[in-house]
């Protein structure tokens, strides 16, 4: 070994599986000098990766999980440590059987086409020691595969080693990081300080830890996946391989058993979740065994036994095959289930690679590299984006709140819309009490408890003769009064409360050449407009959307979804010079929205305002401070359902006071409020609005959704280069508004895709564009003011033409077939937008 | 026949140990708990000994209420039932601890006979006294061996074979007696699924002894330095083949 060098230009902290593949894929894209580097001995330090089960059963409903998957998978094959076994997904339910039926969708949404439905007698015929009388059929997949991911990480270390790029450093504590001006400088370690551009932290569960001695956050928390080991299994003493049979996951009791060998092994999601803190975890020295198997607690597995015998008894019933080996071992979790990778927003240069499991880790290690050698990683990695979290999400208590409610779900059968249990009441809008009044249904998003629905304006479903759904998983997380709301708003006026929207303030000498570096839209416009704007990554793909109202010369104010609120705010915070000549102010908690809109929504403020709101006095696209009583309200003539109206910027501790004056008002205009079921579903949908995280993603481009204006500015900006190419190719894609023709499945129930189903056409074919990306569905939902239930799809060019009778949706194994509506941005719903400028 | 075998929850002790603050007794925070090695062969006699001869095994310890966790292990393994002394994690001292073990062995003979043979492990894995078998059996006036390799149980006698350098001494002793085992008498076997459901459902009494003053006070622990882990580098790649070879036929894996 060498000496250990002063500096580099990065150092990877970390020799588990997503550090050696990080090595690997930065010197493989040309860095020459990362260092790497372990406290524990090589090739196993003790983490997560040494005793990991290693199989990979690649479909998940998460594309980006999927896509991660699948680029692993190709790597270990590539490697030569994947060994395919296929796997079998098991149901005992028939509730466990429809969500097969949605894993098919999301299995050809995604690519994934050898998987098919089995009977139990076919999975009988696989694993022939299994008891198929309990269950009702299985999902199977045949490139199921275990992989040798220590040997891929020994593999992944040489190539990086032999390329000359990389030094590696086993038995090498680190014992604190300095950060200078906000940028990471140099890593103390046992065998010195090293000085590095870019440090990574890809600890596994001692992440929380290496983060913290810069500053920085990675909320994930160390928790217990038990497993044991029974053998020797007779019938494997005579098998062809070590690994002949299938691996079987038993979805209904959060189990998976795998031939290992002479060996079962059992494995479990099913006991309670126990939770552990990075700073208990003992060191290598103490460790009985390494210091992620921690002992194994038998009272906590008594059920899984009980499981396991039911449904291999032959195996798991035999007197001679004996518990050889049981852990707790430690995985990582994080709570909202993702990993967390990319620069820390805390910290300059220093990045997360951290609570990736062996099935992504490959791929994972490929992607951050990209992005952090090339700018942007081919696979859209925004839902594990390490800027994603809100404060309150960084911390100790929420991410053990959130964790210990999912572990239960690992195996579960889980809604799109699901919401949590745990963590709730966090943010209140000002106008919260008066919501729940009304009855509001709160869902919520990053902390913010947000009205879906109010169930006072349960009588309007009656009124508009509106249906609830038949199916309970349609029906599930919904409510007609949703589309009722939806359709007031369209006769008379809907209120709306958008606390939730992030928003900050970019101000100073530089604020403009700054934003217009950052955002697509022309930024130098008078002051008092409101700009919508895509903000492009450098391959020209999308990396948000949002708005942003020039306030003055010099102040711009940049408003987005909550959603995706802080990684906005580190993607405009990195846009800002270096001289400071510009800033950005979090004002997120300063100021509440309000919207109201709808054809009564010019009555209703103009009764409160002396200020002029006719057409000509505030057209639309315009901002302006308006007084209404003794309030200044910034109000923003935009729409996001399609409906004359805007938005109403207060101070937040005014928003009750506002609320309450615009509700006193609108009474005589029957105004009604309205929950983020049509903010977010239902308006949007009739208007075909994109959605950033669903229409628009990296792998998107701008003339794919159909966004491109007529001119590009003459400024640079982030993405011009590859916007000016995409502008002169043909789309490889449209995004189409889709409607569904006929609701009634098989067993005569109407039913209502929910989204990210494949789109196909009417014998089930997928739909596959020159670039390799399937049709699915982006968005679903109502179109009450339609009286169609609209999707939102990218297809290729022969298939996106309007009135096309060729396609269908698949969802739950059946298809139903669908009308291309529009195929472009084109509203299907006031296509002239004659209700917004009117 | 019918078998006692007395056992100790001691933690697992894989890695560097690690005291507590007040050197009064080891960090176990991070540790699994388990008993010694040679209690565990004393089990699996003790089942064995009833699979061939029929009858009843017992367990029996002296230790704080997670203890049932090794009851259950010894069950699960085949014991017919366990007796808990439940203490409150306190350590007992030999003497103590076998007068409550004495005291437990009359109760239960006294309502369903005598044990033929009672087993100790030699001594405990963690305060190594050898002292609780010995106590235990001089109290109950019946002939003792200690340190055995094989025990085997003929009519009324148990032939026992005790290690001694160069060779084996041989007792026989009339039953009831006591001994006390090593690792090595025998291979204990691993718990079955089945095993480990079963063990759940066995009876286990309970008893809560009262902890006497001690007579021994323990000052404090040390860690000896002992020998830290050391590699010795055999050789690189095909060089090292023979110094393998070697090693391996040294320690008789290979011929």
């Amino acid at each position: 070994m060498s000496d250990f060098p002063a500096s580099a230009k990065a150092v990877v902290i970390g020799c588990g599986i997503v550090g050696n593949s990080l090595v690997y894929h930065l010197t493989r894209l040309g860095w020459t000098d990362v260092v790497q580097i372990d406290t524990g001995p090589l090739p196993n330090p003790g983490g997560s990766t040494g005793h990991a089960s290693n199989f990979i059963f690649p479909v998940d409903h998460s594309k980006e999980m999927t896509q991660l998957t699948l680029e692993s998978q190709r790597q270990y094959i590539e490697m030569g440590v994947n060994t395919e076994c296929g796997g079998i997904e098991v149901a005992r339910t028939e509730e466990r059987m429809e969500e097969f039926r949605r894993r098919m969708a999301s299995a050809k949404s995604w690519g994934v086409d050898s998987v098919r439905l089995v009977t139990a007698a076919e999975i009988k015929e696989f694993v022939p020691y299994i008891d198929e009388t309990i269950l009702l059929g299985g999902f199977y997949c045949p490139t199921v595969s275990v992989v040798d991911s220590l040997r891929a990480g020994t593999i992944m270390r040489e190539r990086g080693i032999e390329s000359g790029g990389l030094q590696v450093f086993a038995n090498t504590d680190v014992s604190g990081m300095d950060v200078e001006n906000g940028r990471i400088r140099r890593v103390h370690t046992s065998r010195g300080a090293i000085e590095a551009e870019v440090v990574v932290i890809a600890c596994g569960v001692w992440s929380p830890l290496l983060a913290a001695m810069a500053g920085a956050h990675i909320p994930l928390t160390p928790a217990v996946h038990q497993m044991i080991d029974v053998g020797p299994v007779p019938r494997f003493e005579t098998s062809s391989s070590a690994i002949e049979f299938p691996i079987v996951r038993d979805m209904d009791v959060f189990m998976y058993e795998r031939q290992d060998g002479v060996g079962l092994e059992i494995g479990s999601y099913a006991h309670r979740s126990i939770l552990h803190d990075p700073e208990e975890i003992p060191s290598i020295e103490e460790a009985a065994l390494s210091p992620t198997e921690f002992p194994f607690t038998q009272a906590d597995f008594a059920d899984q036994m009980e499981h396991a015998l039911e449904l291999m008894p032959e195996i798991v019933g035999d007197e001679s095959v004996g518990v050889k080996y049981a852990i707790n071992g430690l995985i990582s979790l994080t709570p909202d289930g993702m990993p967390i990778l990319g620069e820390t927003p805390e910290v300059k240069g220093l990045w997360s690679c951290a609570a990736v499991w062996v099935k992504e880790g490959p791929g994972v290690g490929k992607s951050v590299a990209e992005w952090m050698v090339l700018g942007e990683s081919h696979i859209d990695l925004h839902t594990s984006d390490a800027s994603r979290f809100h404060d309150h999400q960084k911390t100790r208590a929420h991410v053990k709140a959130r964790t210990f409610e999912a572990f239960p779900k690992t195996y579960g059968i889980v809604h799109p819309a699901e919401q949590w249990a745990s963590e709730r009441g966090l943010r209140r809008s000002p106008a919260y009490e008066q919501q729940k009044v009304l009855g509001a249904e709160f869902y919520e998003v990053v902390g913010w408890e947000r009205p879906q629905w109010y169930n006072a304006n349960a009588p309007l479903v009656e009124q508009y003769g509106l249906e609830q759904r038949p199916a309970e998983w349609d029906a599930r997380w919904w409510s007609p009064i949703i589309n009722a709301e939806h359709l007031a708003m369209r006769e008379n006026a809907g209120i709306f409360d958008l606390s939730a929207f992030a928003i900050f303030d970019v101000k100073g000498a530089g604020a403009l050449d700054a934003l217009q570096h950052a955002v697509l839209a022309q930024m130098d416009v008078p002051v008092g407009r409101v700009v919508y704007t895509p903000v492009l990554s450098q391959g020209g793909g999308f990396k948000s959307d949002l708005t942003i109202m020039r306030l003055g010369d010099q102040e711009f104010r940049v408003v987005t979804g909550g959603a995706h609120g802080m990684a906005d705010r580190k993607l405009f915070s990195d846009a800002l010079p270096a001289d400071g000549s510009a800033t950005l102010v979090d004002v997120t908690t300063a100021w509440t929205t309000i919207g109201v809109w709808g054809p009564k929504a010019r009555d209703i403020l103009a009764s409160v305002t002396s200020a002029d709101v006719s057409n000509e006095g505030f057209a639309f696209g315009r901002c302006r401070t308006i007084e209404i009583g003794s309030q200044l309200v910034l109000a923003s003539r935009i729409s996001y359902v399609g409906d004359l109206g805007g938005e109403l910027y207060v101070p937040i501790e005014q928003g009750g006071r506002l609320w309450d004056v615009l509700w006193e008002a609108g009474r005589p205009h029957s105004l009604t409020a309205c929950g983020i079921g049509v903010y977010g579903t239902t308006g949007r949908l009739e208007k075909a609005y994109r959605a950033y995280g669903a229409e628009l993603e990296t792998e998107y481009n701008v003339v794919e959704a159909g966004m491109q204006r007529p001119k590009v500015k003459d400024q640079g900006f982030v993405g011009k280069e590859a916007h000016l190419r995409h502008r002169e190719e043909e789309p490889a894609a449209t995004l189409c508004t889709l409607t569904v023709d006929d609701h009634v499945s098989a067993a005569g129930v109407k039913r209502y895709p929910l989204g990210r189903e494949p789109i196909t056409l009417r014998d089930g074919t997928p739909l596959t564009d020159a670039k390799g990306r399937r049709s699915y569905v982006t968005s679903a939902g109502a179109g009450p003011s339609l009286g169609k239930y609209v999707l939102m799809a990218y297809l290729p060019p022969e298939q996106a033409i309007e009135g096309s009778q060729e396609l269908a949706v698949e969802y739950m194994n059946e298809r139903f077939p669908v009308t291309v509506a529009v195929a472009g941005a084109a509203a299907p719903f006031d296509p002239e937008n004659e209700r917004i400028r009117s | 026949m019918k078998l006692l075998v007395c056992v100790k929850r001691v933690p697992i002790t894989g890695g560097r140990i690690v005291l507590t603050e007040d050197e009064q007794a080891i960090e176990t925070r991070h540790l699994g708990f388990a008993i010694s090695p040679h209690e565990e062969c004393g089990v699996e006699e003790a089942v064995r000994l009833v699979e061939a001869n029929g009858g009843e095994s017992v367990v029996l310890t002296l230790g704080p209420a997670d203890a049932e966790e090794q009851l259950r292990d010894c069950m699960a393994i085949g014991i017919d039932r366990g007796i808990h002394l439940v203490t409150d994690g306190e350590e007992w001292d030999p003497e103590a601890t076998a007068a409550a073990i004495l005291e437990a062995i009359r109760a239960d003979e006294a309502a369903s006979g005598p044990f033929d043979l009672v087993f100790f492990g030699n001594e405990s894995a963690d305060s190594g006294g050898f002292q609780v078998g010995l106590r235990v059996a001089h109290a109950l006036g019946r002939p003792c061996a200690t340190g055995l390799k094989a025990v085997a149980v003929d009519g009324g006698l148990a032939r026992c074979e005790q290690e001694i350098g160069g060779g084996r001494d041989v007792y026989e002793l009339p039953l009831p007696a006591v001994v006390t085992v090593l690792e090595g008498l025998n291979l204990p076997r691993y718990p079955s699924v089945p095993g480990r459901m079963r063990a759940g459902r066995k009876p286990l009494e309970q008893v809560t002894p009262v902890r006497p003053d001690s007579r021994l006070e323990r000052a404090r622990l040390v860690v000896p330095a002992g020998e830290s882990k050391q590699a010795e580098v055999l050789g690189r790649g095909p060089d090292a083949a023979r110094a393998v070879v070697d090693l391996l036929e040294q320690i008789g894996v290979a011929s």
